[in-house]
């Protein structure tokens, strides 16, 4: 870990003047960060410490009914409120699927939203890597590239995002609030990551010193409480990243669609998104045959970047499933695993 | 440039220095501080072995920076026995043979007891698994430790019944 200057301020301005500077970078629990710098990743000349900032720890209903989820909420103080897991089970859901207790303790919200690709050739200091090192190359592209993008890469990298909650927040309009030197912002989640295009290493919209004070759920996403679930397929049963995983949030009226959202995981170096693939929930029924074309749909634009053909088929597999379980209700209490494709529900196939 | 910082580790109040503030909260208990029974098995919150009790949570302390846990209570395996009386976790992993060459045991033995503490787990061997994920043994003892889990958790809610009655 290389040497670098530590900062802890009071104040959000101070904290924004701090990190605006060429070298610095926020912490927040150092989850993902202090990983990244042991391995020579991230190599900050300046650390800000954003833990000690007052204010930042809450999760408060507002007046026109939006959730707004403060920067240091932990992982798992969120997935345990019970009011927010009532009106928001599937980002509980996802955020249960993610890492494990520990992690989850300390993980903060922001932090979670700009945590780094898992792409081993990112990790690995010996590798080319235009997201780590501009203008390097993409080792992974031709390399070990079976988990990579089968979505918006580019062939200057093929990472993925890693996060399960942001595909969760994603699927429910989540707004993020944004402090920075010019004053603050706001942006839609689903805007908030960049996909690799030319610049891969530019992997969000933030600008220096930009810093998320806030996630904020609209009041119109409780809509679809009663119809929302996660679900995630990882290489072994817990405690691993998603290979694909896929959010789906109903609103079911008299045994009509009146509102739908998708999202998947896994597929992008954002969480994915797609609005053609929500308009053909609208109105619609919620069975099988609706849920295969909107899965064929949100995945129109899907191409292996490497061995990782099969990917497309799974993700459109998971998010029937994930759309299905949706549609079959939200349960009283999450299954011992959350997220897990395993708990066979009605109207699933069985896998056996 | 040094730094002061104030910690609570097994209800004992530290001033600790720091001249570099790289130094882990893990490795501060096992090299400054002593207190090995903390272990460094990956360094990279992908083990558990150094699973410890920040603020009565558990956390890894080997992706903790100590600088930003000024003035944090930290509980380490050091400090859950109550003199020579075994915390009732650490009993039932005896009891039910929770271990083989004992190096994740520490880490396995805080994660139990923060698990508990979050009640979210109930007396359902899958949840407890699952919310012992974090926590690797490579000599495979995990069914007794899940067991140990188990076990210690029903005899503490007892316990707290009675203290409540």
């Amino acid at each position: 870990m290389n040497r670098f200057d530590y900062v802890r301020p009071t104040r959000v301005a101070d904290a924004v003047a701090a990190g605006a500077d060429g070298g610095a970078m926020f912490l927040g629990a150092g989850t993902n960060l202090l990983d990244l710098m042991k391995c020579g990743v991230a190599a900050p000349d300046r650390l800000v410490d954003l833990t000690h900032l007052p204010g930042l720890d809450r999760i408060e209903r507002l007046a026109n009914g939006d959730v707004r989820i403060g920067a240091l909420v932990r992982n798992s103080t969120l997935a345990f409120d019970s009011d927010f897991a009532a009106d928001f089970p599937a980002v509980a859901e996802a955020l249960l699927s993610g890492a494990s207790p520990q992690l989850r303790n300390a993980a903060t919200v922001a932090g979670n939203l700009l945590q780094r690709t898992r792409c081993s050739y990112f990790w690995d200091t010996a590798s080319a890597c235009n997201r780590r090192d501009p203008g390097s190359g993409c080792d992974a592209l031709g390399g070990e590239n079976r988990l990579h993008a089968v979505l918006g890469w580019s062939d200057k990298c093929i990472a993925t995002h890693p996060s399960d909650f942001c595909v969760a927040l994603a699927a429910l309009d989540t707004i993020v609030e944004i402090e920075g030197v010019e004053g603050q912002r706001e942006v839609a989640l689903v805007d908030l990551h960049r996909l690799p295009g030319e610049t891969p290493w530019q992997e969000t919209v933030l600008a220096p010193g930009d810093m998320i004070v806030a996630v904020r759920l609209p009041a119109a996403s409780r809509a679809f409480a009663a119809h929302a679930r996660y679900i995630k397929l990882r290489e072994r049963t817990s405690y691993a990243f998603a290979v694909v995983s896929a959010a789906a949030a109903l609103d079911i009226v008299d045994g009509r669609i009146r509102e739908g959202r998708l999202a998947l995981g896994g597929v992008a170096a954002k969480p994915w998104r797609v609005g053609a693939a929500d308009a053909l929930l609208r109105g619609a029924t919620p069975d099988r045959t609706t849920f295969e074309r909107v899965a064929d749909a949100a995945l129109a634009d899907a191409r292996p970047s490497g061995d990782n053909g099969f990917k497309i088929d799974l993700a459109r597999r998971i998010a029937v499933r994930a759309l299905l379980r949706a549609a079959a209700g939200t349960p009283a209490r999450l299954p011992a695993l959350p997220a897990s494709p395993f708990a066979a529900l009605a109207g699933e196939i069985d896998h056996g | 440039m040094t730094f002061s910082i104030a910690l609570t580790i097994n209800r004992t109040r530290h001033t600790i220095e720091l001249d570099d503030p790289r130094v882990t909260l893990l490795d501060l208990l096992r090299e400054r501080l002593h207190l090995t029974g903390t272990k460094k098995g990956c360094d990279r919150g992908q083990c558990g072995a150094c699973t410890v009790i920040v603020d009565g949570r558990r956390i890894n302390s080997c992706l903790a920076l100590a600088i930003s846990h000024d003035g944090a209570a930290v509980t380490t395996i050091e400090g859950v026995a109550d003199g020579d009386t075994l915390h009732p976790v650490q009993r039932a992993f005896i009891a039910h043979d929770g271990f083989q060459c004992g190096f994740c045991t520490p880490g396995q033995i805080m994660s139990a007891i923060g698990l508990i503490d979050e009640a979210q787990a109930g007396d359902d061997p899958e949840r407890i698994r699952e919310n012992m994920s974090g926590n690797l043994c490579r000599c495979g003892a995990y069914r007794g430790i899940t067991e140990a889990v188990c076990t210690a958790q029903r005899e503490m809610i007892a316990a707290g019944v009675e203290k409540a009655a």
